[in-house]
């Protein structure tokens, strides 16, 4: 193979798949020629969610650990991002107590229209909150279950006590402005296009396959080689990156946040998306991150029309329980979309439920309510004392 | 000196009461049901709404504090009736999901509620007369409501441990939380036991958060969260799903927490010449005045200990199902 067919191959340039990017692309050009503020809003907003859910997916879908500290990397990702673009003068007059390694860092070089600059200090960003998820990572990890769940809102609760303290860093609780709104189109659906990419062929990777598979069944997995904490971690670390680089477009897209932003409210609307998309399937995260982005913006407008603020967090907090109780697969499972599916549908022919059972990974998973197969057990095998499941 | 000292001590103390009074609701609905009720802090803010209401519409003190207790457990039911008997059984992270979920549904519905009766977001505590003010033991100075939490506290537990040991039903909550299936065959009425735990935990959480509010002097539809959270450690430290276990937990909590607020600025607080200018000054750079406000980092960082070195709490080493 040359290496551009290689390129191709690894990118799933297939005729559909090809159309569709072309439309994506053409939809894009069409809606930033058209000048319409508020949809181009709600689409780079869209691009964002879009960014958090498949990563989100990647760390807990995947492999059934259940993070709830990811708005923590995205915080994270945000306030890095944002001090690193700030520009020389405004970083003296904004954040004086700066120390002075830090204090002539300013990553806002243009090369024409392209803030390289910028571009650089989301990957930066990205990268130390990487390895922040190393570290936390490799210890939470070991964890299972609610626990993990439990420990990582801790780690959340951590990040933003830490946010409300280092003013000389972020201005604490004060709002922290001036941001360079460099944030468009392009580079949010960018990203987005290349964190589903990622996270699409980690599914198909044989580290992804580990990934499923010690969450379908540990000691299976375990007993034919597959360690618990190596394919969570990966999953983990990368699925970090991602949120970070969510924070900074988030941060140069509203240029102007406080650490509240970045709580618990964030996370169960994230939370909410990806089981409603079905955790563990990448196109699920797209389709369920479209689904909830649009009914919460319509419920919104309501709310704006009816002045009956907390309606819509109502609603959406229903419609999340009665995902559980009757859907618990979400739209998809963990299954993908293929074109196969689509033509089915468009055909007229029901498309396979997405539900337990399905599937190559018989015994349930991409429900939340598979059950653990150990549970299942007559006899649990003794625990390694690994991890407290 | 050891005035400061106990002083801080009567603090960690009468915050640790109000971490028992909510971990004990946490650890008996998770005993039986395996689910960690996130809403629970909720159901605590709920309870402080209910007070605030009451106390607005002129009802006297004991009367509020009926209706405050009464309408949380009515609350408390529903929420078990409704979101969580359906999911009964499902895996963990459904449960704790779920939970979450009930909780925003009741942070947007005081949300909206408060709204609807013209109330800002963040509304002043009518203090009851009776708890404001402060008591002087000695030296001591004690705020009225810290004396009234500590007492609650003792009083409400003692009567839990009674109920739970010496009648029928607390007999048979025992039975469930032990093995939920074998209690069913046995004849016990799993949703009734079950009911009766989500009645005594929004109980204790409405006690808790009327005296919550108290403390704090406004409430908002947001003060469950760090409680409950808090809670969440103080069961974690006394080994989950124990009742006892959550009650030290919750003292214990406590105390840990005023250590870091104990020791921000030790070095100011000390008598002059108490200690050497080395020895002041090292206390200085090692606790710095802003320290008190990492406390909630700190006590999180902790948790994570707990989890990973001892999960079964501080006394149990092993136990055959881990949590």
């Amino acid at each position: 193979m040359t290496a551009p067919s290689r390129v191709r191959a690894w990118v799933g340039l297939r005729r559909p798949n090809l159309l569709l990017a072309t439309l994506v692309v053409v939809g894009l050009a069409l809606l930033d020629a058209s000048g319409l503020a508020f949809w181009q809003g709600l689409a780079i907003n869209l691009a964002i969610f879009l960014i958090l859910v498949v990563s989100l997916n990647l760390a807990s879908g995947f492999t059934g650990v259940f993070s709830l500290g990811h708005i923590g990397f995205m915080a994270l990702g945000a306030y890095i991002s944002a001090i690193l673009t700030l520009p020389l003068r405004e970083k003296a007059d904004y954040l004086p107590r700066l120390p002075a390694w830090l204090a002539g860092v300013h990553f806002d070089q243009l090369v024409g229209p392209l803030p390289v600059g910028w571009l650089a200090a989301t990957i930066l960003a990205g990268i130390l909150v990487a390895l922040l998820a190393l570290v936390v990572g490799s210890v939470l990890l070991r964890l299972s279950g609610h626990f993990v769940a439990v420990a990582t809102l801790g780690f959340l609760v951590i990040v933003r006590v830490v946010l409300f303290n280092a003013d000389d860093f972020t201005r604490g609780s004060r709002t922290f402005s001036n941001v360079t709104p460099y944030t468009n189109l392009w580079w949010a659906w960018g990203w987005a296009a290349l964190t589903v990419l990622v996270t699409w062929r980690l599914k198909h990777s044989a580290i992804g396959r580990e990934m499923f598979a010690q969450r379908a069944d540990r000691w299976a997995a375990q007993a034919v080689g597959v360690t618990i904490t190596r394919p969570r971690l990966v999953a983990f670390v990368v699925s970090a990156f991602f949120t970070a680089v969510a924070g900074s477009l988030y941060a140069h897209f509203i240029t102007s946040f406080s650490p509240t932003v970045f709580y618990f409210d964030l996370a169960f609307r994230v939370i909410t998306m990806l089981v409603v998309g079905g955790m563990g399937s990448v196109s699920g995260s797209v389709l369920g991150t479209m689904v909830v982005v649009a009914v919460a913006e319509a419920l919104r407008r309501i709310e704006d029309a009816t002045l009956l603020y907390g309606m819509s967090g109502i609603l959406l907090a229903v419609f999340f329980i009665l995902v559980i109780i009757f859907r618990p697969g979400g739209i998809m499972g963990q299954q993908e979309l293929s074109w196969a599916m689509v033509r089915g549908i468009l055909g007229g022919r029901r498309p396979a439920p997405a539900t337990a059972g399905s599937g190559p990974w018989a015994r349930d998973l991409g429900t939340l309510h598979g059950g653990s197969p150990a549970a299942e057990l007559p006899t649990p095998m003794p625990d390694d004392g690994f991890e407290p499941s | 000196m050891a005035l400061y000292v106990l002083q801080q001590i009567v603090n960690g103390v009468s915050a640790g009461s109000l971490y028992a009074l909510m971990a004990v609701g946490l650890a008996m609905i998770f005993g039986i049901l395996r689910l960690i009720n996130f809403a629970h802090g909720d159901i605590m803010m709920v309870a402080a709404y209910f007070a605030t209401f009451a106390l607005f519409a002129g009802l006297p003190l004991p009367a509020a504090v009926l209706v405050m207790t009464v309408g949380t457990i009515l609350v408390g039911l529903a929420m078990e009736r409704i979101a969580y008997r359906p999911i009964r059984g499902a895996p963990d992270v459904a449960t704790l999901l779920t939970s979450f979920a009930v909780g925003q549904i009741l942070e947007n519905g005081v949300l909206l509620t408060s709204r609807l009766a013209g109330q800002p977001i963040q509304i002043a505590f009518p203090a009851p007369p009776g708890l404001d003010g402060v008591v002087a033991l000695g030296s001591l100075t004690v705020p009225r409501v810290n004396v009234a939490s500590f007492g609650s506290g003792i009083v409400l537990l003692v009567l839990l441990s009674l109920f739970v040991t010496r009648t029928r039903l607390g007999l048979s909550m025992q039975a469930a939380a032990d093995d939920l299936t074998a209690a069913q065959l046995m004849g016990i009425r799993v949703n009734r036991v079950v009911a009766t735990a989500f009645v005594i935990a929004s109980g204790l959480a409405a006690v808790a958060g009327f005296l919550y509010a108290s403390q704090a002097g406004q409430i908002n539809p947001y003060l469950g969260f760090t409680p409950v959270l808090k809670a969440f450690i103080a069961a974690v430290i006394g080994g989950f799903g124990s009742l006892t276990g959550a009650v030290a937990g919750g003292y214990a909590l406590g105390l840990l927490e005023v250590i870091p607020t104990a020791l921000a600025g030790i070095a100011d607080i000390l008598p002059p010449g108490s200690v050497s200018p080395a020895v002041h000054d090292l206390l200085a750079t090692l606790f710095p005045a802003g320290l008190a406000s990492y406390r909630d980092a700190f006590v999180f960082v902790f948790l994570i200990l707990m989890l990973l070195f001892r999960p079964n709490g501080i006394l149990r080493a092993t136990r055959e199902e881990t949590p």
